[in-house]
């Protein structure tokens, strides 16, 4: 199974996190860039065969929003970092929901 | 091509012969008209149309690996035409009526067993949507009916119709011509009748990169040299993402897993395919007598092919809220594919922005039942450089337009949610 390392809680099974998509994707800023640059944000996706950044929650414990580097190849993940440090977001993460 | 038939068999029985090889082990050419990247249902099916409905004979199929190692090979076999958005209801009522000839089609027995596929409904709202879905299909001259709890338990008797059900059964829909495909026999099938209109088909040759100019792409490069094409689609559901990347195009595609489980087999059970009403879930019995089922996706994006065990768990628990006998059955094996998922959960069939580069992908969940029209309506779209009719509405575009969707679940663009 899918082990992700917690910094916070250590390593857990994954089915304690919640996935949250892409973390490469910055999402535009109002008002500027146009209806092409929603458009991308929200349906095209880089689909990396690799590491992959990624969103994940830890919904059932500390409730922190983590940025994980997995390789969607082998599922190893390679490092797992706060979202708030990795990315300098404000602590409820991507925010779209 | 040697001509299946009753003669044939008695014939062969008495002979000391093997039978000859289905199809070809053919050499590249130079140059093709058209070439399908991506050997599986879907590539063969059109290469398959193109030649019978086209007369495009100068076709070939390139396949990674071998005919029937990807997903036409890894899923439930299941085919079916419930689908109650505009444009979908019609896609697959088009594909149901293919696959109900298909046998005849190919002169291949693709072991078609229309025993009629029941939705359950758990609660009166449920019921009022599938009555909704139900007229849908009425309004398209699809036939449907409406089950209510005593008929479905006449149905299916085995179910778990006791005051302690964790989802207690209102009633159901059945389309009775839905049913399962011997998916081996697709892949082979349209191989062979492909390959006896002149179609190349090309195993263990991968695409490594597109030859493009100005004018659009012109060929392919392959692990078994160039090959100069015309016209070139892609049909490689999994991985679709990195060859459309290769010819510079970012798609509306995340890459998921889907996982299928089979029991060890017992005498005939289940005489319908199922799907659960409370949670992604269905279910039928192969001929071999294991009971084959699946689920919803892993959840996150990945090109394993190794599913996560708790979704096994989850299954199993759905399988056990539904057929509580299931219990002391043993999982055989469970496997799973690598499936392009995308925002509404709907496929692309289109050009692309690449001229004379054709797109046929996105398929979560529903490829394989979608086998035979992809393959008519993809050879349609080739041949007259314009999207068959019954494809507009799966354009690559659709999400800038804004314009009708086929989230049949109001799910929302979180391609893992569909």
């Amino acid at each position: 199974m899918l082990r992700i390392h917690c910094p916070l809680c250590g390593e857990r099974p994954y089915t304690e996190f919640r996935y949250g998509g892409d973390a490469g994707k910055h999402r535009p800023v109002h008002g500027a860039g146009g209806i092409e640059a929603w458009h991308d944000h929200l349906f095209l996706f880089e689909n990396a065969k690799g590491p992959h950044r990624e969103f994940w929650q830890h919904v059932q414990g500390c409730r922190q929003w983590l940025i994980a580097v997995r390789d969607t190849a082998t599922n190893i993940v390679a490092d797992v970092a706060l979202a708030r440090d990795a990315r300098g977001l404000e602590p409820q993460g991507p925010g779209e929901r | 091509m040697m001509r299946y038939s009753l003669p044939r068999l008695v014939g062969h029985a008495l002979r000391d012969r093997p039978w000859p090889r289905a199809w070809r082990k053919a050499t590249p050419r130079s140059h093709y008209d058209v070439v399908i990247v991506g050997g599986g249902g879907h590539g063969l099916a059109t290469a398959y149309y193109l030649a019978a409905n086209h007369g495009v004979r100068r076709v070939a199929v390139l396949e990674r690996s071998y005919i029937g190692s990807g997903n036409v090979g890894r899923n439930t076999t299941l085919v079916r035409s419930n689908y109650m958005m505009n444009g979908s209801t019609q896609f697959f009522e088009f594909s149901l009526k293919l696959w109900e000839g298909l046998s005849q089609a190919l002169n291949f027995n693709v072991m078609l067993s229309q025993r009629g596929q029941i939705v359950l409904g758990h609660s009166p709202a449920q019921m009022d949507g599938l009555a909704r879905r139900g007229n849908t299909m009425l309004l398209n001259g699809i036939e449907a009916e409406l089950l209510d709890r005593g008929q479905v338990q006449r149905l299916l008797p085995y179910l778990d119709y006791s005051p302690a059900a964790r989802f207690p059964i209102a009633g159901g829909l059945l389309q009775r011509r839905a049913g399962t495909v011997r998916h081996d026999a697709v892949a082979w099938g349209y191989a062979r009748a492909a390959d006896s209109l002149g179609v190349d088909i090309l195993e263990g040759c991968e695409v490594s990169g597109f030859l493009l100019d100005a004018g659009g792409v012109h060929g392919v490069q392959t692990s078994r040299g160039r090959i100069l094409a015309d016209r070139v689609a892609l049909a490689v559901a999994g991985h679709s993402s990195q060859l459309a990347a290769l010819a510079g195009l970012r798609l509306p595609i995340e890459s998921h897993l889907l996982q299928a489980f089979v029991t060890e087999p017992i005498k005939p059970f289940v005489d319908h395919v199922i799907s659960f009403g409370a949670e992604l879930f269905y279910l039928s019995q192969s001929d071999k007598g294991g009971l084959v089922f699946g689920g919803h996706i892993d959840g996150f994006n990945s090109f394993t092919q190794r599913g996560q065990f708790p979704k096994a768990q989850g299954v199993a628990q759905c399988a056990l809220a539904l057929i509580p006998g299931m219990s002391r059955l043993k999982l055989l094996r469970h496997w799973a594919g690598i499936q392009d998922m995308t925002p509404d959960g709907g496929p692309f069939i289109c050009r692309t922005p690449v001229r004379n580069l054709y797109f046929n992908g996105g398929w979560c969940y529903q490829g394989f039942k979608a086998t035979p029209a992809v393959g008519w309506c993809l050879a349609d779209t080739i041949a007259r450089d314009e999207e068959h009719p019954l494809v507009r509405c799966y354009g690559l575009e659709r999400f800038a337009q804004g314009g009708a969707s086929l989230d049949e679940y109001g799910h929302g663009h979180w391609t893992y949610r569909h």
